[in-house]
């Protein structure tokens, strides 16, 4: 049965999430939890790794936007970084580039919180 | 038993397939596996195959949060079938009616100040797709129809 699952990695004051797997209507929750308990934690500079994640739904977008908000209030952000082409698609069709921050790699997403402080692009 | 040349016999095997399940998320990566396997026999290309997959994803978490709103023991039935270099796929619950014109086309701006995603899944539905129609007959049943052809560009 497809699984999804995610780790969570501190880098310096930035978070990164590793998504792996499948995020559909099932396993969306996992990453809601994911994000609540960063923000309780007070960390809001967040930058979430797609390479191994092999399939997106609404539901699992809708994650995105749930926090969002919250998130950029307390001058943080959510970067998304190395995504497959599959993937980038369905984002790409709802919009979702002129929302969020999409890198090539988790590097050069990383980088951007040093660069530009609560400047958005 | 009727003697039949062995390509007609192949091509009735993927004609058509039906799977049901109850209405839990937890049967979502089975009804995509559903797909994958039929789309891929009937000769469709990958990428189609996600699009679709995609598609009934949708169509099927639609159901389970609004027709049914997450009770976990109504039935969904996925009927699919190959004909005319088109799969055809029909989805039937027999939960609460749905309007598909009271949900507006979704403006993302709009929906992101809102936290809201409902639309979402149905503008996917009718991008990815040839054609979607529903079908209610409220207190019977609602049905989800969707189409696309095996030479669609998408």
């Amino acid at each position: 049965m497809a699984e999804f699952n995610t780790t969570v990695k501190d880098q310096g004051d930035v978070s990164l999430v590793y998504l792996n797997g499948y995020l559909d209507a099932h396993t969306a929750s996992v990453l809601e939890s994911n994000f609540s308990e960063l923000i309780n934690q007070d960390k809001y500079k967040i930058v979430v790794n797609f390479k191994d994640l092999q399939y997106i739904s609404s539901a699992g977008l809708g994650v995105f936007m749930a926090f969002i908000e919250k998130i950029r209030e307390n001058k943080g952000d959510i970067k998304l970084a190395s995504m497959n082409d599959k993937v980038f698609n369905i984002f790409d069709l709802l919009g979702f580039p002129l929302l969020y921050e999409i890198y090539k790699s988790e590097d050069e997403a990383v980088k951007k919180f040093s660069e530009s402080f609560g400047e958005k692009t | 038993m009727e003697k039949r040349p062995e390509i007609l016999k192949s091509k009735n095997k993927i004609n058509g397939k039906n799977l049901q399940v109850k209405s839990r998320t937890e049967n979502l990566s089975k009804i995509r596996e559903f797909i994958q396997e039929f789309a891929s026999s009937a000769g469709f290309r990958q990428d189609t195959i996600d699009n679709i997959m995609l598609a009934v994803d949708e169509a099927c978490t639609n159901i389970i949060k609004h027709a049914y709103k997450s009770y976990p023991d109504g039935e969904i039935v996925i009927k699919i079938k190959y004909k005319e270099n088109k799969i055809i796929i029909t989805i039937i619950d027999y939960g609460t009616a749905f309007q598909p014109e009271s949900i507006p086309e979704p403006n993302i701006q709009e929906y992101f100040r809102q936290h809201k995603v409902g639309g979402l899944g149905m503008y996917l539905m009718k991008t990815l797709m040839d054609d979607v129609k529903y079908v209610s007959v409220p207190g019977k049943y609602n049905q989800v129809l969707l189409s696309k052809s095996i030479n669609s560009s998408r």
